[in-house]
């Protein structure tokens, strides 16, 4: 099945649940609510017209700074605008973070701008985080791409189902998510660190979490 | 106190206990840090707990704070015994975010190259895991074969094992004078090491008994715990992401994909031995097919152009003649001439850094140089997010890479083959005695930075 | 102090020197990329049994040189530590490779930067990975180190520098 077909074959099963979804760089990709993920996944597994033996990658993607990255200001005070070259043009653009572009408000795939300020405390925002799952079929060679929001409400650790049932692979990549994101999984049977060591307090690939910000056991800060 | 009753239990009747051994961080194996508590009884292993990260380097943080160019040498050190599987796997990924494609020959440099690397990794691995049981010879063979290996991938990238040779778009510089040659003189040399090998493993008793039979582990559980490349493959499961979802030229190029049918050690061993004969049957390909490079000798003296006399033919006019030479310039700018850039960059200049000659010759290459290298400035890929897969060494190495049109990716991620196998090695270890970790923890051929990134 | 002390104890401090640093037993505590270099090293093509330290041990009772060879992150530090403690007097530790030197260019949250911050450190052999030849400068720079270290142990003070010619 090509990316199109597969496309609406799960928009078929689950109209309510798919957000959205494109097909950028020929990627076939899902956008689906985190209630639908369990049944989705199962049938991706168990039906005859996907039959998704491999899940290849479980991942999250924090996308709180996203588009707000400002180019250096080099000889701003000389007054010469040196500004970086144009992005490369793309004939068919992408739709933008999943969850919705931070800066609320701006329509998706626009340049980023200033986070969003004045939104109605409480109010679902954009999404922070996107679970974002690979799934590949060995008997009909085709992949899929299912990425789940998580995070609109301000929350410390956003909560999502977890597929260790279904496919052993997603015991670790589950525990790995939890140790760098600090997405919890429902129904997983140990929820522990895998990569950083017991003691360390933050989830480091959040874009708060500063790059050398350093928790030694032994040894001086440095 | 009495250890040898249990308590309740009736008089004279020897206690039973379990024993948690812990095989800790640091431990005799050469292949990398990794903690395996095990609890056995007597010799049995009952039950194991995995744990990794031991080597966490923050790859995919340090991914976020250097422009994409930049990531290639983190890349390097993933899977560090094949990182010009690394290299081409990311390089690929961005290529197809930017969608933009390298020219042919490029695609059959970087295949040859991969193809190499492969090599080396699994003569790491087999070398590696016979020297664990004893087989010291084989190990020194081995290495022997992967140092002349690493001194072709020397002659082309400048570096033996830390290479950054892919660039977005492209590779470095083009093969250097003589390549061919010396490729087939090192894959004749590897060939005769397998042999040698060969004879001394493959029908070895004690190699056979403690191999076979250990470390099983079947296709629905490999399947289920994301397990693909000669693992997989061990266990019948015929998955090759070269063959399937084929990538470069690979779709041009006849070789088989060895399966084996037990899924133990002894055939994941015969596996990646068989893997080694056709990835050098690959290169021997690859160099057969490859587009032709520009050619050194002037077309009608068929001497060497030194670079000062290519200027003065094209002074005097004498331009046709040599406008498709290659010039022998100073050693250290061998492969990277203008004359071989069209071979080996994408033709994108907002990807691709000049030619040096244009560098400093004209404005516009200047200005493209400044464009690419300058701070903030750079590869500037559109918004979007991609998933690219190549069969490294362990498996599918796949990056999945989200830009925000920035200089600096925004989330780069690799899937490592090891961490599925890893996952796997209680259900691989259970059952078996304790000295079989040694060969099955060998067969698995965990790298440490590929699998902790 | 060897000046100080007669003909004949000088005569056996050399030697003892001497018998030490051609019979080096290494521990290597091999994380990273570095270990590749390190197995290169150790195998036909650049033999470092030639130098007497063909004979690695992995326990660190019978070893008397640490090869730190790869990356040490803040989870492996304390065993690192342990297994320098649990060495027996005169050791020598070599840092292989820039990650264990100054932490190289994994300036993050996960990553020592530099092993000289928990143990001391004799030798730095820089590189990315060190080439072998690296490797044996290194070895030959120890081994100079060994030779007018003290029978007792005692690391040369700071004035006294290493003949590196011998």
């Amino acid at each position: 099945m090509n990316a199109a077909s597969l496309i609406q074959a799960v928009k078929d099963r689950f109209p309510a649940g798919v957000k959205a979804s494109h097909s950028y760089r020929g990627d076939a990709t899902v956008i689906l609510g985190r209630e639908f993920l369990l049944e989705a996944a199962r049938m991706l597994k168990e039906d005859t017209l996907f039959q998704m033996n491999f899940l290849m990658d479980l991942t999250a993607v924090d996308f709180s700074t996203f588009g707000t990255k400002r180019s250096p200001a080099f000889f701003a005070n000389s007054g010469i605008a040196v500004s970086p070259s144009p992005e490369i043009p793309d004939a068919d653009p992408w739709s933008g973070p999943p969850g919705g572009h931070p800066s609320a408000g701006a329509a998706p795939g626009t340049p980023g701008g200033h986070p969003s300020a004045g939104a109605a405390p409480g109010t679902p925002g954009p999404a922070r985080f996107v679970v974002v799952y690979h799934f590949f079929s060995l008997p009909l060679k085709h992949r899929l791409r299912l990425e789940i929001p998580v995070g609109e409400v301000e929350e410390a650790e956003p909560e999502v189902d977890s597929l260790s049932s279904l496919w052993a692979s997603a015991d670790w990549l589950e525990r790995e998510v939890w140790d760098m994101f600090g997405i919890r999984f429902r129904g997983h049977r140990h929820l522990k660190r895998i990569l950083m060591y017991e003691g360390f307090v933050g989830h480091p690939l959040r874009k708060d979490y500063p790059v050398n910000k350093r928790q030694p056991l032994i040894g001086p800060v440095n | 106190m009495d250890l040898t009753k249990t308590p309740g239990s009736p008089p004279g009747e020897p206690e039973i206990r379990e024993m948690l051994l812990n095989v800790g961080p640091a431990h005799p194996a050469m292949h990398g840090i990794i903690r395996i508590v095990t609890k056995l009884d007597g010799e049995q292993i009952v039950d194991t707990d995995v744990e990794i990260g031991y080597l966490h380097r923050g790859f995919e943080k340090m991914a976020e704070t250097v422009d994409y160019n930049g990531v290639i040498p983190y890349t390097d050190r993933l899977n560090y015994v094949s990182p010009l599987i690394n290299n081409m796997g990311y390089c690929m990924a961005v290529e197809k975010l930017l969608g933009i494609s390298v020219p042919e020959r490029c695609h059959y440099i970087r295949v040859i190259v991969s193809e190499i690397s492969r090599i080396t990794d699994h003569l790491t691995c087999v070398g590696a895991g016979a020297m664990e049981l004893g087989a010291f010879s084989v190990f020194l063979y081995m290495i022997k074969a992967r140092e002349f290996l690493w001194e072709l991938v020397e002659m082309v990238t400048g570096a033996r094992l830390t290479v950054s040779y892919c660039r977005v778009g492209g590779v470095k510089a083009d093969l250097p004078e003589g390549f061919d040659e010396r490729c087939r003189k090192a894959l004749q040399e590897t060939r005769k090491v397998l042999a040698e090998s060969d004879a001394l493993l493959t029908r070895n008793r004690i190699f056979v008994d403690r191999m076979s039979g250990t470390g099983k582990i079947s296709a629905d559980d490999a399947i289920s715990h994301g397990i693909t490349g000669p693992f997989l493959r061990s266990t019948g499961v015929e998955y090759d992401v070269r063959k399937d979802c084929p990538y470069a030229v690979y779709d041009r190029l006849q070789f088989d994909v060895p399966v084996g049918t037990r899924g133990d050690n002894y055939d994941r061993f015969l596996v990646r031995m068989e893997e080694m004969e056709q990835s050098i049957r690959i290169v021997e390909q690859a160099l057969r097919d490859i587009p032709p490079g520009p050619f050194l000798a002037h077309p009608e003296t068929g001497r060497p152009i030194p670079a000062a006399e290519m200027v003065d033919e094209g002074k005097i006019g004498n331009i046709a003649a040599i406008v498709d030479a290659r010039a022998v310039t100073d050693p250290t700018l061998e492969g990277a001439a203008k004359s071989q850039h069209p071979n080996i960059e994408a033709g994108e200049k907002r990807v691709f850094l000049p030619a040096k000659e244009d560098t400093y010759g004209n404005i516009e290459g200047l200005m493209q140089q400044f464009k690419l290298v300058m701070y903030g400035h750079g590869i500037r890929p559109p918004k979007g997010e991609v998933y690219f897969p190549v069969e490294g060494a362990n498996g599918e190495l796949g990056f999945y890479i989200v830009s925000d049109g920035t200089s600096s990716a925004y989330r780069v991620r690799v899937r490592p083959p090891c961490f599925a196998i890893m996952s796997a090695l209680p259900k691989l270890l259970i059952g078996d005695m304790i000295a079989d970790v040694t060969p099955t923890f060998g067969s698995v051929n965990m790298i440490g930075g590929e699998l902790d990134r | 102090m060897s000046d100080h002390a007669g003909f004949f104890t000088s005569r056996l401090d050399e030697a003892i020197g001497w018998a030490r640093k051609f019979s080096i037993f290494q521990y290597p505590f091999v994380t990273a990329c570095c270990g590749m270099e390190y197995m290169a090293t150790a195998c036909s093509h650049y033999d470092v049994d030639r130098f007497g330290a063909g004979l690695p041990r992995f326990s660190p009772r019978q070893a008397d040189v640490l090869f730190v060879v790869g990356t040490i992150s803040h989870k492996i530090a304390p065993v690192l530590v342990r297994i320098y403690e649990q060495m027996a007097e005169p050791k020598w530790v070599v840092s292989f490779g820039v990650c264990t030197c100054t932490g190289g260019f994994y300036d993050n949250y996960a990553t020592v930067m530099g092993i000289d911050t928990i143990i001391p450190v004799d030798v730095y052999i820089p590189g990315c990975p060190p080439r072998p030849e690296y490797v044996l400068d290194g070895l030959i720079k120890l081994q100079a180190k060994i030779q007018i270290q003290h029978s007792t142990g005692q690391r040369p003070r700071p004035e006294v520098r290493p003949e590196f010619e011998r």
